[in-house]
């Protein structure tokens, strides 16, 4: 078992007493955390309606849009990230370029699964109601593909929590930078802690977004991802 | 430009194509452990998520496993399982499988899950015993997102194995890792080029595999499944 390196002392896997004088320095890393998944997430979303929109509008951009973000999404993100490096460099662009680039795929695919799955009466029925097809858009489609794209932003987010760990190493890293501080230091409380936080963040915000989803779409129920 | 010049110059120098640092060593290093990996998990996986799809038992947990898959933060996994087992590749394996269970046991369950009722009734009818039912009609019928199960752990297994390399684990996540760490940002650049090519290689050499084994009778609903596969990313 590691231990600490030169003394003859047993490291525990949570050091409270540690832990209770440094609760700024986890607060400080979460929060960070929630910015750098908020901002890929949000950007994502930018990104991906107009994309998805446009390629269920003009099928023959929906294939090539499905495989430029599929490959990118095969990308492992350390290798993506060390690909930006040189050009962006270490930080803020380089993590938040790669995070949104996965995203936009999970959220442009489930736009795409809930506008297909809109029925063709419907598009009828409000094509016979008079509905411009950018109003029909807006008021009658998205609405009804909400529920796909709830689930495709609940699991971007879980995602994109997970995958923020690893821009530790390009000097960001949120909770991840707690992670790569127990690994340099073979210290186990920051490395521990911050691992459960991560996971205690993606199924907390999970949740909270299906509670979000109920109130904003209370004719979907239990649409899971 | 500098970038890929240097780049194309690192590729070119023989002496990264040899020795223990090579590149074909390091290939062998980083496909070896990824096997070894999705193996193990698809012994532990594939029984269980062929199993609770086929009796269609504890669908909420097949379904929230996927999402705490989702969860796991690869890289802090990976860190404490080097605190548990120490040097070497154990703590890699552990991780690795860790990481590739997930995605197999959710898309095999629901492969067998949305084989037609009627299909399975049609099979008791014909006199199929149970066992026989389910290699000989549901299986073959789950193959799409059975094997998408799969690709989507190897795909991912790869990509973690890369950070293995941060717990002194070999493969091509070396040049990353020490490229970081030396601020050689070539050498960063090459193992990231060759991390990419070796992910994509996986995606598509397995959906080849996948092409070959699904049956040609539902050969039509082949992209079909290739789209309801539940997605992972978690490195």
């Amino acid at each position: 078992m590691a231990s600490g390196c030169f003394l003859d002392y047993v490291d525990p896997w949570v050091n409270w007493t540690w832990l209770s004088t440094h609760v700024p320095l986890f607060w400080d890393a979460l929060q960070q955390h929630i910015a750098l998944t908020a901002f890929a997430v949000i950007g994502g979303l930018v990104l991906s309606l107009p994309l998805g929109v446009a390629a269920h509008q003009w099928p023959s951009l929906r294939n090539p849009v499905l495989a430029v973000f599929g490959v990118i999404y095969t990308i492992p993100s350390l290798a993506l990230f060390a690909l930006l490096v040189p050009y962006t460099g270490l930080g803020v662009v380089t993590a938040e370029a790669g995070l949104i680039g996965y995203t936009v795929l999970i959220l442009v695919r489930n736009l795409l699964v809930g506008l297909e799955s809109v029925p063709q009466d419907v598009i009828d029925a409000a094509d016979g109601m008079g509905y411009r097809p950018f109003a029909r858009l807006v008021r009658v489609e998205l609405p009804l593909a909400l529920p796909a794209i709830f689930a495709g932003v609940r699991i971007a987010t879980v995602t994109t929590i997970g995958l923020v760990t690893i821009t530790a190493l390009i000097g960001l890293g949120g909770l991840g930078q707690l992670i790569y501080k127990g690994l340099i230091e073979n210290f186990h409380t920051p490395l521990v802690v911050a691992t459960v936080l991560s996971i205690a963040l993606a199924l907390v915000v999970d949740l909270a977004l299906i509670g979000v989803e109920r109130l904003a779409v209370p004719w979907s129920r239990g649409t899971a991802g | 430009m500098s970038v890929l010049s240097n780049v194309a110059r690192w590729f070119a120098d023989p002496t990264h194509w040899s020795g223990p640092d090579g590149i074909p060593q390091r290939l062998a290093e980083h496909v070896q452990i990824s096997a070894e990996s999705v193996a193990i998990g698809a012994l532990i996986a594939l029984p269980i998520g062929i199993a609770l799809g086929h009796y269609g038992r504890f669908g909420n947990l097949a379904i929230n496993i996927s999402n705490v898959g989702r969860a796991l933060p690869s890289f802090g996994v990976l860190v404490i399982a080097f605190q548990v087992f120490g040097l070497g590749s154990l703590p890699i394996l552990v991780a690795l499988v860790a990481l590739a269970i997930p995605p197999m046991i959710t898309n095999s369950y629901v492969g067998l899950r949305e084989v037609d009722a009627d299909v399975k009734e049609a099979a008791r009818g014909m006199g199929y015993r149970e066992l026989a039912r389910l290699v000989r009609v549901e299986l073959p019928l789950a193959v799409p997102l059975v094997m998408a199960g799969i690709r989507t752990s190897a795909v991912q297994v790869v990509a973690t194995a890369t950070l293995a390399a941060l717990i002194a684990g070999g493969g091509f996540g070396r040049y990353v890792i020490d490229g970081f760490a030396q601020q050689d940002y070539t050498k960063l650049f090459a193992g990231a080029v060759l991390v990419a090519l070796l992910a994509m290689a996986t995606e598509l050499s397995l959906s080849a595999v996948e092409r070959l084994l699904v049956p040609r009778g539902i050969r039509l609903q082949r992209t079909a499944g290739a789209q309801r596969a539940t997605t992972f990313k978690t490195a």
